[in-house]
């Protein structure tokens, strides 16, 4: 059969698994009227960005399964949705007392830094995102920011303390 | 064989400008090779609504995580901090944060003074006028009076305070400690041919404004304008040397990967702490089987970092966060030896405003004060702006154990073995990191702060390199002399942070430059006997 080639190192199941995933790390909130990692905008924002990080998010997705098969019995992504925040929520607070599921746990924390990476990146550049934040959906350059100048008054203490370095001999 | 040249100069960035522009006006022919680009501001990370993301991808300060065609890597797995850098013209200006102090007069005497290391062969007096030279090339911005240094000058008014300068300016006058507005190379208004500052926040991946004086836009329009030519992508395997021991070119290799011999009759080393004692080690002959200008064996050795602490706050009132240069005031309260310390030597705090959206909830994540799933948002809108705080830049003793050496196996793309770092923290600069921490929660607490969160040392903040070609006045205890030239070899000159002989406990590049145009004026100043 003829195959069709792709520059995308990841599975449909493993895409799935993904989105699913930074969904229950940062869920959408009402309160804040905010989308969570799972919206379609910023759920295409993250897998363009995990391509470049192939590698670390695969592991990482890999340990969840591992993780997912050893408490529920099937994969993450197949798991509903209670079930997934469970196993998301339980790295806030390590240790079951299992003691192959807490080193998992572990291995899993370490890591999850390149996936947190790219999700933190992806979601806090949404529009929605930062306007929820106060902030302008804009790049920095070239408006730039206003800065207050604040008070030199403050300085007058430290003045009159008077010199604090060493002289040294030439 | 290309004409030989003058004078070769390996490497564009902080010194390798400094001493072109410095020696362009000898009209003598001066060719400099950098292995990087010329940067496009259009391009930096501030441009682009990612440039948060950027920073920790194609801007990032490591180059192993970098992975430029520009860059090589380098093997930093036997050091508990990695090397920062950047190729370019401009160097690692090009991510600097602008803090821009100078040394001390108290820096160049620590074995007088305090019993350890050794003295520099030069003072602060000889360094000054070099130090005002500097400024005003780079065009600095601070306020005269500060108490912790003999009087200086800067060209224009210190950066604003802003909302988490004045916190913690409250936090140290409460405790009766010295703070003062840092000295920045950064513009605070327009200055030859550079607009202000208008607060990106991105210092440290690029100025898109122009306001950040890195060498691309200081020294190199200057230097080239007088006529010294730049030639990038450009890397150099190793300086030659001819029968009599003198240096006789370089050999180095294209964009295309041709190699090419320059020759030259002066070659001036500019690679700073890792890069010049890689290239002088990858410099074997019959003359020089240990590399060149080895004969102390001390080149690559004492490799010096500034071991950093960061000591950050959260706060219930709004910060700068993510806006304004991310440098604002310093503290030198610790700076000079106390023996009730329980070390020598001593730190500067680095006062930083805040850090931006993505900055934040990872610092959130990866502290645990953030938790992934519900209770997220909460959480990060207690940190979002509300964090400030510091770093403690403490000096680093020369060991000769911590060294930078040529790796058996890691390449660049050109073959050249990639550098290898071997490096210890000392026991006083363990104390000093913790006496640096403890300082730092004190004054955050006195300012308000809710929650600390602490770093120490900072695992990728291996910006600064030092100490690994020192200069002295004996060849059997140093590389070059104390105006620089090397003592084995008559026409080879080093001007970056390799020469230093201590580091000080403040951010190098200022002093770096100093140097880059003292040890061009006192080549000028004997023209005509230089080589005897």
């Amino acid at each position: 059969m003829d195959s069709i080639a792709t520059d995308n190192p990841f599975t449909e199941e493993q895409e799935r698994a993904l989105i699913a995933l930074a969904g229950a790390i940062i869920p959408a909130n009402s309160a804040y009227a905010v989308p969570g990692t799972d919206d379609p905008l910023i759920a295409a924002d993250i897998l363009a960005t995990a391509k470049r990080h192939a590698d670390a998010v695969s592991a990482a997705l890999d340990r969840e399964d591992r993780l997912a098969i050893a408490r529920h019995g099937a994969k993450f992504v197949d798991l509903d949705a209670a079930a997934r925040q469970s196993q998301i929520e339980r790295a806030n607070q390590p240790g079951s007392g299992d003691d192959a599921e807490d080193e998992l746990d572990r291995a899993r924390f370490r890591g999850q830094r390149a996936m947190l990476s790219i999700i933190a990146q992806c979601y806090y550049r949404d529009d929605r995102v930062m306007r929820s934040l106060d902030m302008e959906p804009r790049s920095p350059f070239p408006e730039g920011f206003e800065v207050e100048e604040g008070d030199w008054s403050l300085l007058e203490p430290v003045r009159r303390r008077g010199k604090v370095y060493r002289d040294a001999p030439r | 064989m290309a004409d030989a040249v003058d004078v070769l100069i390996v490497g564009a960035g902080a010194s390798g400008a400094a001493v072109a522009w410095s020696l362009a006006e000898t009209r003598m022919r001066i060719v400099c090779l950098e292995q990087g680009d010329w940067m496009n501001p259009l391009r930096y990370p501030s441009t682009g609504r990612d440039w948060e993301a950027r920073a920790f991808g194609d801007m990032s300060i490591s180059p192993n995580r970098r992975r430029r065609d520009t860059d090589y890597p380098v093997n930093d797995a036997n050091s508990p901090i990695a090397v920062a850098n950047f190729n370019a013209v401009g160097g690692s200006t090009i991510l600097y944060a602008g803090h821009f102090p100078r040394f001390h007069p108290s820096d160049f005497r620590v074995k007088t003074l305090d019993g350890v290391a050794d003295d520099w062969p030069i003072d602060y007096d000889t360094l000054e006028p070099f130090y005002a030279e500097n400024d005003r090339m780079m065009g600095t911005s601070g306020l005269d009076g500060d108490p912790a240094y003999p009087p200086k000058h800067a060209p224009m008014p210190p950066v604003p305070l802003g909302k988490s300068g004045q916190t913690l300016a409250k936090g140290f006058n409460q405790l009766g400690w010295h703070w003062w507005p840092s000295d920045t190379a950064i513009a605070t208004q327009p200055y030859d041919g550079r607009d202000r500052c208008i607060n990106l926040g991105a210092c440290g991946s690029g100025c898109a404004q122009g306001a950040k004086a890195s060498t691309d836009i200081t020294y190199w329009p200057h230097a080239v304008r007088a006529g010294v030519e730049v030639r990038t992508r450009c890397r150099v395997r190793e300086i030659t040397v001819n029968d009599e021991g003198m240096a006789s070119g370089v050999t180095y290799y294209d964009e295309e990967g041709v190699e090419h011999f320059q020759a030259a009759q002066v070659v001036i080393v500019a690679c700073n702490g890792v890069g010049t004692p890689r290239l002088l080690l990858n410099s074997t002959s019959g003359k020089f089987p240990n590399g060149l200008a080895n004969s102390s064996g001390l080149v690559g050795k004492n490799l010096m970092f500034h071991p950093y602490a960061s000591i950050q706050g959260v706060f219930e009132e709004p910060m700068d966060g993510y806006k304004g240069p991310g440098v604002c005031i310093w503290s030198q309260e610790f700076y000079e030896t106390d023996a009730e310390r329980g070390f020598v030597r001593g730190y500067t705090y680095e006062i930083h405003r805040g850090r931006g959206p993505v900055a934040t909830a990872l610092t959130g994540l990866h502290s645990g004060r953030i938790p992934l799933g519900e209770g997220h948002h909460e959480a990060y809108r207690r940190m979002f702006n509300r964090v400030t705080g510091m770093v403690g830049i403490c000096e680093d003793l020369p060991e000769e154990h911590n060294t930078v050496t040529l790796d058996p196996e890691l390449e660049d793309a050109h073959g050249i073995p990639a550098p290898k770092i071997d490096y210890t923290l000392s026991e006083n600069s363990r104390r000093m990191l913790d006496h640096a921490v403890a300082r730092g929660t004190e004054v955050l607490r006195a300012a308000g702060a809710v929650d600390i969160i602490t770093e120490a040392p900072i695992a990728a903040g291996g910006w600064h390199l030092m100490g690994t070609a020192r200069m002295g006045t004996d060849p059997q205890r140093s590389v070059v002399n104390e105006w620089g030239r090397a003592h084995d070899v008559r026409n080879l000159f080093i001007v970056d942070g390799s020469i230093f002989v201590t580091s000080a406990g403040v951010n190098p590049t200022r002093t770096i430059q100093a140097l880059a145009l003292y040890v061009a004026d006192s080549m000028k100043k004997r023209l005509a006997n230089l080589f005897d």
